[in-house]
Formats: C-alpha cells, structure tokens, sequence
C-alpha cells in the first residue's frame, strides 16, 4: 500500500519542531508499525536526509520503551503497543500522522523520543518493597491468597510505557501510579510501607508536573495492558487510609 | 531418558589432541590452569569460597566505587545488593530506563529447587539437570553453586512482591519446563521475566533513592578503562547529547546481556549488542565458547525482507499442538485444512518416536531446518525458500474443546494472532527456529572475575552455567544468581584490597581510552560512503545464520570467515552515518555497534570451525550418528575455548580450559 506520513520532527529538545510529510509506497500489511518507520528511515537515509528518531527495543510488547501518537491516538488505533501494531490496521492511501508521547512531564528528546525519567522517579519515591538482599524469609513463611496473587499480578503488568499520560487530556499518571500502588498493596509483603508509598508517590507525580485526575478514562482506553481504571480507585482510597492515620 | 555411558578412553593426550580444522585461522596459546574454584566435596565449595572471601566493613564500603553496566535480571540486582551493601555504584543502561533490559521479555519461568512438589527435587538434582541439558560443556563447581543459591531467589523475590503463580491455598505454585521430570519451575504466567525484572528494577531505584547508586541511562559503553593491568573505569557516550563521559571506579562488571543480534533477525531487543563485552576482549578479556547459540525451536517465522524482529511463542505449545509439513512438496501451497492425514508427515512423532513433540530444543529445530531444506516448508516464500512448519492444534482442541485450549493458551493465541493476521483456532500456526539465546561470553573465573583484573562479568554476558545448551528457566535464575548471590561475595574479595590509588582524569590510560572512542566516532561521521548501516547488519546475519547456525560445516565456515573479512573491509570504506555526532543519533550507535558485531561474527565462525564436534544447538556436520543425530566428542573437546584477542588483523589465540567432572559422569543424550 501507499502513505503519506505526516512526522513530528524536532532536532532536540531546545528547538522548534514542525511537522513533515512523507510518502512511502510497497508498505506490505505484515510489516509492524515500527518496521514500516524502518523502512521510511532506510529510503530518507538513501537521500541523504536524516533519519526519523523513535524509541523501540524488545518490539514484541513487553519492554515498554516504543510509544507513538498516531493519528491523535496513544499506540494507534488497536489497544496495543506501536510495536505489535501492523500494518494491516491501515489502508491504501491512508495520510498517518505520528506525533510524539504529549504530555509536559515527558519532555521530547529528539523527533519522536521522549524523557519518561518521571517515571523512574515516581517509583524511586516508593514504588518498591524494602527487603534486603540475602534477609528474605523463607518463600513459603507468607501465604498469599491465589485471588490477591491474581489481582496484583493483573496490575504489576504494567509496562511503563507512558500511554496513559499521553492519553490523558490531563497528563496525569495515576493509572501507571495506581498500578504499581495496587500491586504491591495487594500484597501481605506490600503492608508496612503502604501509607507512605502512596504518600510519596503522589508528591512526586505532582512535583514532575503530570496534572491531577478527572476520572475521564481515556488512560485505561488506551492502554495496552489493559489495566483497569479502578486502580486509580484504589489510590485514593489508599492516599485517604494515610491521611486518616495521620501522614 | 535413556542414556549410555560413554567409555573413556585413557590414552588419550588431553582435549584437542586430534581434530584441528582452524588451523591456521588461529594460534595456540597456554592452557587455562586455574579457575580459582575451591576444591574439595562440590557441595562445600562456594560456601567455603564465601567464607574465604575477605570482608569490607561497612564504613570502608562507602569509599569503594563499582561500575555496572547493564540493568536486567544480571546487573540491576547486583546494581541493588551492592548499593544496599553500602558500596557506591554507578548503574549504566543504553535504555531510557533501567525496566526496559531485555531479560523483560522472557516468558516462562524460573527454576529453583525448593523441592516445594516433594517430587524427588534436590540441589544435586537441579545441578545435575542443568549440566546434562548443557551437554556437559558447562562448568560443574559453577552449576552447582547456581543450583544451591537458587532457593534464595525465590525467597527474595517473593519478600520484593514478585506476584508469582499460587495455588488455593495461598502457596507457590510449580510447572515442569523443558524435558526435566521433576516441578520446578516458578512463574508468572508468561511474563516471569517482566515480574522478576520489575523486582529488581525497584530494588535499584529504592537504592537510587537512598544515594547509592546513579543510574545513568541512554548512556552506551564504548571502551574500558585499564590502570596497571586493572580495571578502573568506562568510556560512556551519553546518547542524548553526544558527550563522551570518563567515569572511574575501583572495579568495573559487565551485565550488558548476550549477543545474539550478531544474526540480526533474533528473539532479542533490538538494541542488544556486544559492544560493551567486545571493547573488553579487544583489550585483553578471553571470549570463551562464542560459537554456542541457542535456536529456539517455536518462533513465528520470517513474514518478508523488512523483518526487523523474530518473535517467540512459548514453547509450552508443544504439549498440545502436533508439528507436520506435507509429505509432498506439491502441496506446500495448499491451505493446510485441505490436505488429507495421510499427506501429512508429523516428523517429529516419525523420528523420535519416545519423545515426539517433546524432543528437546535443539533437536525439535534442526528437524524442522531439514524438512524446510527438502522444500517442505510452508508459508509464504521469502527469498524462495517458505521456512516455516505446522503447529496444529486441531486434534488438542477436539479434545479439550475451544474453552480448554483458550483457558491454556490465550494470550499466546491473541499475539500470533496479531502478528500474523491468521487465527490459530481455525487453521494451523506456523513456527520455525530462531536464535535466541548465547551460551557463549566473557571467560570468567570462579568468582566471575574475566581474565582483566578487576573486571567482572555476570548474567549472559558470561559463558560459565549453560554449557552447549540452556535449558528452559535457568536464564532468570543464572543472572538473578549472579547479581543477588554470587558477585556480591566475590567482588567483596576482590574490594579488600583497597582503598585504591586514585586514578587522575588525565592518566594516559584515560586519554587513550578516550581517544580511541573519539576517533571511531569521527571515522563512522566522516566516513562519506553510501551504504546504511542496517543493510551491513542484514548482510552479516545471512552469512552467521547460513553457515554459523543451526548446522555448520568445516566448509561453510570457512566460507563464511572470507565474506565476513570482505564485509568489514566494505564496512570501513562505504558506511554511511548521517546527522550528528553530538545529538541522539541512532545510526551512529548502530554503526559502532555492527562494526563490533562483525569482528565477533568471525571468531564466532573461527571458534566454530575449531570445534568438530556436535553438541547442544551446535551441530557440526562432519560429526554425526549413522542416523543423523549430534556426535559429541568428549575426548577431544572437553574443554571450554576461551579465545585472546590477539590484535587487529592477527590470528586470535586459543586457551583452552579443561572440563573436570568429579561430581557427575559424562553421558551421550539420546532422545530416540
């Protein structure tokens, strides 16, 4: 099939950027979305211009690091990630408009790459369980309910790729922190430091700039992983539960 | 399993005595003495090696400094312990972030011997296992040492919140994996390594939040940094800005991950690369087994010429599904519902009848290689040559119904499903072999320390625990192993020595380094050739996966050592890298990258043509049974190659490290 792509291109992230358009033909509906970029970056790289920027690395939906609004839309038109996104989802003569994650908090690095080092700092506030190496009980010394297990596996799935945020009219990351919240406070293990982690976390998404939740739920639309909105339910419930016992 | 003991011969004059096909491609060089691993009953010796390593105290801690540069299963959990431990670590990854390492991707599972199933598990067994799987090319006093620190992980993980699989009543649940009789496996659904990784991750970053370690990402190694014969720092490129970055440490390890995109179509993230281990060759550290590749034997297969990726499927679907192609060439083409069960040939169940569908890794792959190379193969043609086999689940669904099918593998239905546009609920799933793993890596010794002084290296970047062969979930449990339980002792040893001289930021060791990085990105900048960088990757992964795949010959390789010469001397002459050397440029770190993997793609090759001899994924085809099946030969090759590079140009030079078993006896596989 034959495109038009029209690309976010932005030398860094002190310049101005500006939309360009590409054509490019022969795009076969088995190549994924990242391998037609692929392409496009092969034919630009044979004129002598640049080639397009874009993250991407395991390109089989686990890693998290591809990202790409397309056509307005966190990942593209499937709820899944850019890399098991294919070609066959578009037709001949569509015009495809590729954009950067959108969102203050993540700022553009280069063309289509952006800084999700927010991310990392919301979880360095408390996104973990303190358990040294080498002082952990015996595996077995904690039953965990199968239900509960389930549960937070179901959420621990999220891949930090930033969907949510760029989906969210708000720029809010209360999905991926709700996420990561209900994980570990599922959890007997998660218990001790379930007051302050939520505590912390929220300080430090707000103090990186991602904006407040209006429970608008463009973020669990978009998501891959499919992580369900009552995660952020639960974050609030857990942030009151602190504030009760007085943080 | 029905194995036959190998009678030794005691005449012989040691390993290597007889073949030698690379003559002249390399030169012989002293043997490998020693590898410091403590004698004695091998149930005692890595306790009596922790007892023997000298202690830090803890305010001594705070003045050592240790590079990691990695940050999957390997390098973020040592990155965690020894921040935890006090020591000051700087933790580097070519990711935007420390979650995203590919050891993310693994699917099924973690192997520990907690004998939680009472099914006759045990430390000995779990050793013993993985050094059978391995095709006794692994070291034993390493193996065991994984299997007796194995149960820890688990524990570990489990007190992190690693939301492993559970049964009703609230404890951990177990599956069997890859060939082995007993439960051991530990999991989370298919995304084990996500969950172990995400562990890990969040050990580092809660250690990053208490000042011990900094993490550096989007930053690549380039070179390392040798004071006096020691370790003491790395070049890094920070690949936002282009700034090339000196940083200095007491000692330095490597957890940068294996090298199986020197084949460019593999199961690893695109940007997994070799270069960090390769920089460390090129200055002294012996590259052991390199030519040791895992094929994995059910990936979704080759779509056409854009391919950038291969993708696994889980190679639990061989409990289920049945592997054919048609018996006639004729009719390849034909939609696979329509050919008749007497057309078909279930191969697998024809040859190996005992073990079926349920052959092991390597075997399962070179099968489905030959029925592909008598023009059986099925699926569209790329290049004229359909690579591609069945995976028919008809009969299990007949069996189990649809609800039992999706039930077991419904997220593996849905992603094929996505990538190839085809439901494998109503026709049959097409797979074929893809590379996947690398055995092979840094020569190591006992307490994982390369043959440079104050350079350790962990995970798969080193070559010591898998032998020929890996065996489902034993990846996790190696680099959890090393990063969490081994290098924290070991490394506690080596760091007694300080405190260190300081080295000065202007030390000509330093300057070298420097330059050399400085030089190679002006080469690749200036380089006004025509040529991307990708289409020489591409050119170098058809030559390894033709000749250095899943079947080499003395002749293949040979072959393949002439083009590889021909690519690099291309290579330098007519890459093309466009843009700047002091922005995020991906194609200037591609061209460092596969010009490294070029150099490995050949001694990869020499190391091959060296080892007449089949086992593991390595099948050598002047070595064979009467019936086709691999031929070890454990007289002459026994021994782990670690090759020393030699200068560029030079022949590399071979050391050889004898393989001792005192623990368990050396065996032919047999899968008939």
């Amino acid at each position: 099939m034959r495109l038009t792509l029209k690309i976010w291109r932005q030398a860094d992230a002190a310049s101005e950027g500006a939309m360009h358009t590409y054509e490019i033909d022969d795009v076969s509906e088995d190549m994924s979305f990242l391998e037609m970029l692929d392409v496009l970056n092969e034919e630009l790289q044979a004129k002598g211009e640049e080639p397009v920027a874009f993250d991407s690395d395991c390109r089989e939906g686990i890693c998290g690091m591809c990202g790409l609004m397309i056509n307005g839309q966190a990942h593209g038109p499937e709820v899944t990630t850019t890399c098991q996104l294919h070609m066959r989802s578009f037709k001949d003569g569509d015009e495809i408009v590729i954009e950067p994650w959108r969102a203050d908090a993540f700022p553009v690095v280069k063309d289509l790459c952006v800084d999700r080092g927010a991310f990392d700092r919301i979880i360095q506030a408390g996104g973990y369980i303190s358990v040294n190496t080498g002082s952990a009980p015996e595996a077995h010394a904690t039953p965990v309910p199968r239900d509960d297990a389930l549960r937070a596996f179901n959420v621990a799935t999220c891949i930090g790729c930033g969907a949510c945020v760029a989906a969210c009219p708000n720029g809010s990351a209360s999905l991926f922190m709700g996420a990561k919240i209900t994980h570990l406070g599922e959890l007997p293990q998660g218990q001790p430091e379930r007051d302050t982690r939520v505590v912390e976390m929220v300080g430090q998404h707000d103090h990186e700039g991602f904006g407040g939740c209006t429970n608008i739920g463009e973020c669990t639309a978009a998501c891959p992983k499919e992580i369900p909105l009552d995660v952020i339910s639960r974050l609030n419930w857990d942030l009151h539960a602190a504030m009760r016992h007085g943080l | 399993m029905p194995d036959t003991t190998l009678t030794s011969d005691p005449s012989h004059d040691g390993p290597g005595a007889q073949s030698d096909d690379a003559a002249g491609y390399y030169t012989p060089g002293a043997p490998i003495a020693d590898t410091k691993a403590p004698g004695g009953p091998i149930a005692d010796r890595w306790q009596t090696r922790k007892f023997e390593a000298r202690l830090v105290n803890p305010s001594n801690r705070r003045k050592l400094s240790i590079i990691i540069v990695g940050t999957g299963l390997a390098g973020g959990s040592a990155a965690a312990t020894l921040g935890e431990a006090g020591y000051n670590v700087k933790s580097f990854c070519y990711q935007d972030s420390p979650r995203r390492a590919h050891s993310i991707a693994a699917q099924g599972g973690i192997n520990a011997a907690k004998n939680y199933k009472e099914d006759g598990d045990s430390v000995h067994r779990l050793f013993y296992d993985t050094v059978k799987g391995g095709d006794y090319r692994s070291r034993e006093s390493n193996v065991y040492r994984l299997a007796e620190v194995s149960t820890n992980i688990i524990d570990q993980c489990v007190a992190q919140g690693v939301p492993f699989a559970r049964e009703y009543g609230g404890l951990l649940d177990n599956r069997s994996f890859g060939g082995v009789q007993v439960s051991r496996t530990f999991y989370a659904r298919g995304q084990t390594g996500q969950q172990l990784l995400l562990g890990a991750y969040q050990a580092l970053e809660r250690q990053v939040a208490a000042g011990t370690v900094e993490t550096f990402t989007r930053h690549e190694m380039l070179e390392v940094i040798i004071v006096d014969g020691k370790a003491r720092g790395i070049i890094a490129r920070d690949m936002v800005t282009g700034e090339i970055e000196t940083h200095l440490a007491d000692v330095v390890v490597l957890a940068s991950g294996g090298y199986g995109n020197v084949f460019y179509l593999s199961t690893n993230a695109m940007g997994c690369n070799v270069t960090a281990s390769w920089r460390a060759h090129r200055k002294g550290a012996y590259m052991a087994n390199p030519c040791y590749t895992q094929i994995h034997p059910t990936c979704i297969p080759v779509s056409g010429a854009h391919q950038s990726k291969l993708t696994l499927m889980s190679e639990s679907l061989r409990n289920d599904g049945r592997i054919w192609v048609p018996k006639k060439a004729s009719d390849c083409e034909k939609d696979p519902r329509d050919i008749p069960e007497e057309d078909r040939d279930y191969y697998l169940e024809r040859i190996y009848p005992s073990f079926g569908n349920l052959v092991p890794r390597d075997i399962a792959s070179r099968a489905a290689k030959n029925v592909c190379d008598e023009g059986r193969g099925v699926g569209p043609a790329v290049e004229g040559v359909r690579r591609g086999v069945y995976l028919d689940f008809s009969a299990a669904i007949e069996r189990l119904g649809r609800d039992g099918i999706e039930e077991k593998y419904d997220n593996l239905f849905d992603m094929y499903a996505r990538i190839t546009g085809e439901d494998p609920y109503s026709t049959p799933m097409r797979i074929y072999p893809a590379v996947h793993y690398v055995m092979g890596g840094l020569w190591v010794d006992y307490d994982l320390m390369s043959s440079i002084e104050g350079l350790f290296v962990t995970g798969e970047a080193n070559f010591s625990d898998h032998g020929a062969n890996r065996l489902g979930a034993s990846a996790l449990m190696q680099g959890l192993a090393d990063g969490y339980f081994v290098l924290p002792h070991t490394i506690r040893d080596y760091l007694a020595d300080g405190p260190f001289e300081p080295v000065p930021a202007d030390h000509p060791a330093v300057v070298e380094a420097e330059q050399a990085v400085r030089t190679r990105i002006d080469t690749f900048m200036n380089s006004n050739g025509t040529r991307s960088v990708d289409s020489y990757h591409r050119e170098l992964g058809n030559i390894m996966w033709e000749y250095c795949g899943m079947e080499r010959t003395e002749e293949g390789l040979k072959k393949a050592i002439d083009l590889i010469r021909t690519l690099k001397d291309d290579f330098w002459r007519n890459v093309k890298v466009l843009g700047s050397a002091e922005s995020l440029n991906q194609s200037l770190e591609k061209a460092g990258r596969v010009a490294d993997f070029i150099e490995l793609g050949e001694l990869m090759c020499i190391d091959a043509l060296n080892r007449r001899e089949s086992c593991g994924g390595h099948f050598r085809g002047e070595s064979q049974t009467e019936d086709g099946e691999a031929l070890r030969h454990d007289d002459e090759f026994a021994y782990v190659a670690a090759w020393e590079f030699a200068g560029d140009g030079e022949a590399p030079i071979l050391h050889k490290e004898e393989l001792i078993y005192t623990a368990i006896e050396m065996k032919q596989r047999s899968y008939k």
